[in-house]
């Protein structure tokens, strides 16, 4: 009889690329709903156009590599990538924007970097950046949070040639995000109550009407992906806890001039990026320690951004920031290894 | 040492090409080029710099005593410097008021004070002269090469505001490449000059793999016929 001979390790958790990157994205299932029940049929389209975008970035970045094409570009990882960029792009854009962001993320952030495994930087997020700082008129313009929206050709055709249907101009039906309104009306010196009333109730129940619902949404998913164990409690925890954590002390110093920490929570990337960006197995931090630093890093980096920095949200630059220091992270929080001394 | 000349040149343009392999004035390389004229200018400026500066470094390099050469190398570069900002200041103002504070920081350039090192300290006159000009050329090419693909990528132009250099008789020599061009505002801003150059580098570096598989390949072939 031959037992066989293997390696360590023998037991494993019957994890593997494929099955976590397919479980990420149904766990996105649900704030995706949201996200088109309020903001239209943008998403999707946005969609139609990264994924396949992302398969053949990735497909003409292998050939050129010499890397085998199709195992690759089944394990779903480059089909994650465009989802997240579609998610965060504004729901009426034009297509270029979700190609040139799709195509970026993958040929720039991770194929030249060396491929899945060897990017230091979440490619989603890079892609987003880009696009934010190259095109900061078409990444602002969103649409406000309402359950009645454009027809899904009406909005197909926006996208392809920038057309919108007769008496409607992009000025009357784009509004700011409640975050970017928040932020220029608080540079105006309202108040954080005037600003509610001004734009009718702009802040829902938690923080931003509409949004509110897309983030819990998030969070559900979120919430599932750590009970199946495809991601740690940690990150997300650090994320959300040092993120509100921030915002009450700043609250609690000016009630008036800061938004609430729930606002922060339930307002912008926060949910989406808490679970789904920062958690990214490639770029994130793996000692345990260490992700507890890195996802308060984000989560303070974010509020900086958000409430002293030049854009609206700033989970993407945040994120990119602690990838950044993931090495020195690592580095410093390596667990002592059992029968060694601690030094 | 049989042709010194073709040497200086092949180094200064491309195997020893100071922004693409010795990486050196990595500063006004990346902040200035964002449009060919601005890249022209700049690249011009260090040429004329790095020419008499190793022509002057060259002429004294037999009165200056090593332990005080780089304060004099120093001294030479910064006057020299000076008289080019002054002279653009002169002629070419607008052009000078956007280059701004990177014609007097050409003397922190890297590559004029390293030239004026390794190869004007050590050289007689004409070699000096002919390194300067090769090294010069070989940035300034790089730079334009890079000013030219951000420009087209940024602005989606050639020549763009050509009138500062030549005058506004030469204002016809912009060309604008595609109708109703947005703008790509990544290529303008640093981020775009750190991935034009990267990728400029990475071009250079498979051109030079490319040539040297096919001198490899010669020998190898010669060594089994030798063996047969």
């Amino acid at each position: 009889m031959n037992p066989g001979i293997s390696s360590s390790p023998f037991l494993n958790s019957g994890n593997s690329v494929p099955r976590i990157m397919l479980w990420v994205l149904l766990a996105l299932i649900p704030g995706m709903l949201a996200h088109i029940y309020f903001f239209g049929w943008g998403l999707l389209i946005n969609l139609g156009i990264a994924i396949p975008t992302a398969l053949a970035s990735e497909a003409l970045m292998l050939r050129l590599r010499q890397r085998p094409i199709k195992p690759f570009l089944s394990d779903y990882s480059a089909i994650l990538t465009a989802t997240l960029l579609a998610i965060a792009l504004p729901p009426l854009a034009p297509w270029w924007l979700a190609f040139i962001g799709t195509a970026f993320a993958i040929i720039i952030a991770k194929q030249l970097y060396g491929g899945l495994g060897y990017n230091p930087f979440n490619p989603a997020m890079v892609g987003y950046a880009m696009l934010l700082i190259a095109f900061p008129r078409e990444m602002t313009t969103w649409l406000p949070a309402q359950s009645h929206h454009m027809a899904f050709m009406d909005s197909l055709r926006y996208s392809l040639f920038e057309v919108l249907p007769s008496g409607h101009n992009i000025d009357s039906i784009s509004m700011a995000t409640p975050m970017d309104i928040v932020k220029t009306r608080l540079g105006l010196n309202m108040t954080i109550d005037e600003i509610n009333a001004q734009f009718h109730n702009l802040f829902g129940m938690l923080g931003g009407r509409g949004w509110e619902w897309v983030n819990l949404m998030f969070l559900l998913g979120g919430m599932l992906l750590i009970f199946i164990r495809v991601i740690s409690w940690h990150i997300p925890v650090a994320v959300i806890g040092s993120l509100f954590s921030c915002a009450l002390v700043f609250q609690l110093a000016d009630i008036d001039a800061h938004a609430s920490p729930l606002f922060h929570l339930f307002s912008g990337a926060t949910m989406l990026g808490a679970f789904f960006i920062a958690t990214d197995p490639i770029s994130a931090a793996t000692t345990l320690r260490g992700r507890l630093y890195y996802g308060a890093g984000i989560g303070i980096f974010t509020y900086i951004i958000r409430t002293w920095g030049g854009y609206p949200d700033g989970f993407a630059f945040a994120v990119l920031l602690m990838n950044m220091a993931v090495p020195t992270i690592d580095y410093y929080t390596q667990p002592r290894v059992f029968g060694h001394q601690d030094d | 040492m049989s042709h010194p000349y073709r040497d200086i040149a092949r180094n200064g343009l491309w195997s020893n090409n100071p922004a693409l392999v010795q990486i050196l004035g990595l500063c006004p390389l990346l902040a200035i080029t964002n449009t060919m004229v601005n890249s022209l200018g700049l690249g011009l400026a260090t040429t004329l710099t790095l020419i008499f500066s190793n022509v002057t470094v060259s002429a004294i390099r037999h009165w200056v005593r090593p332990e005080i050469r780089i304060p004099v190398f120093v001294l030479i570069i910064a006057s020299i410097v000076t008289v080019i900002e002054l002279s653009m200041n002169a002629w070419f103002h607008e052009l000078y008021m956007i280059l701004g504070i990177f014609i007097p920081l050409i003397v922190t350039n890297c590559t004029i004070i390293a030239r004026a090192e390794a190869f004007a300290s050590k050289n007689s006159i004409p070699h000096a002269f002919a390194d300067g000009l090769f090294m010069g050329l070989g940035f300034t090419l790089v730079l334009l090469l890079l000013g030219t693909l951000r420009e087209v990528i940024g602005f989606g132009t050639l020549f763009r505001q050509i009138e500062l250099m030549f005058g506004d008789h030469a204002k016809w020599l912009t060309v604008h490449l595609f109708g109703n061009y947005r703008g790509y505002l990544l290529a303008i801003l640093p981020p775009g000059a750190f991935l034009g150059l990267g990728f400029m580098i990475a071009f250079k570096n498979m051109i030079d793999k490319r040539i040297a598989r096919k001198h490899q390949a010669i020998p190898v072939k010669q060594l089994v016929q030798i063996v047969k």
